[in-house]
């Protein structure tokens, strides 16, 4: 299985956005969940290079990108520090302007656009993996 | 990205194009920003040459609309929101937190 390296600075979202497009097209998902695996991607990369390289400017972010039978699968692989997105609380998309927070959102679009978002951490580092069934 | 801003009488037309994610967002949300410091609080948001826009983009949305309507001294609306950004934003709770119009002249003509 290929493991695409990025240096972990948001200048390369670009491209991790494009190859989650690349193995999603070759795959058969429609344009719409393709925007959406790009968007999950996006969102989980941001919150490595933001949260678990928080303060490092010369990381590395690994991500395999996958077709399993009619299913995708993304991880992404970080040395940084330990940051779950499985436990980020949901935000309250209900509250008003005013008391609307800021953070937690992107976590909550990656577990609403995918069908699952899986964190695991050891030693060795953190790894992310989402996936999402073919329409 | 890109952005360019055109000054009416009533609001301020922003036009933003290309993708906004964590990358760009600053640039986005220093055009939003710059408008308020000039005193311009009415601002229409012309999204439908925009590509893409991650959760960077809904938080820059969000600051400005929050600066916009206080004291109701204006607001942000959208104009022209593409389809899938407009899904993503519904996922995300924003479609009511902003008014949004199929075309610039009624979004200018709204102010």
């Amino acid at each position: 299985m290929p493991e695409f390296t990025f240096p972990a600075r948001f200048e390369y979202l670009d491209e991790i956005r494009d190859a989650v497009a690349e193995v999603a097209r070759t795959g058969g998902f429609s344009e719409k969940t393709i925007y959406s695996l790009q968007l999950a991607a996006d969102e989980a990369a941001s919150n490595i290079i933001e949260h678990a390289y928080e303060g490092v400017s010369d990381a590395s972010l690994f991500m395999t990108c996958d077709m399993r039978g009619s299913e995708i699968v993304i991880t992404m692989r970080d040395q940084g520090k330990s940051f779950n997105p499985t436990k980020v609380k949901e935000p309250n998309l209900k509250s008003d302007l005013s008391e609307r927070q800021i953070g937690g959102l992107g976590v909550y679009l990656m577990r609403k656009l995918m069908d699952s978002v899986h964190y695991e951490s050891s030693k060795s580092g953190n790894l992310l993996t989402m996936t999402k069934r073919k329409e | 990205m890109e952005i360019s801003t055109q000054e009416f009488k009533h609001c301020d037309l922003i036009s933003v194009k290309g993708r906004v994610d964590s990358a760009t967002a600053p640039q986005f949300a220093k055009a939003l920003e710059s408008a308020n410091d000039n005193g311009r609080f009415k601002l229409a948001l012309d999204m439908s040459q925009l590509e893409y826009m991650s959760s960077a983009g809904f938080r820059a949305l969000l600051a400005a609309q929050r600066n916009c309507k206080r004291y109701n001294r204006g607001e942000v609306v959208l104009v022209q929101v593409p389809e899938r950004i407009r899904e993503a934003l519904e996922l995300a709770g924003f479609t009511e937190l902003f008014k949004t119009f199929d075309d610039t002249v009624a979004a200018v003509g709204s102010f």
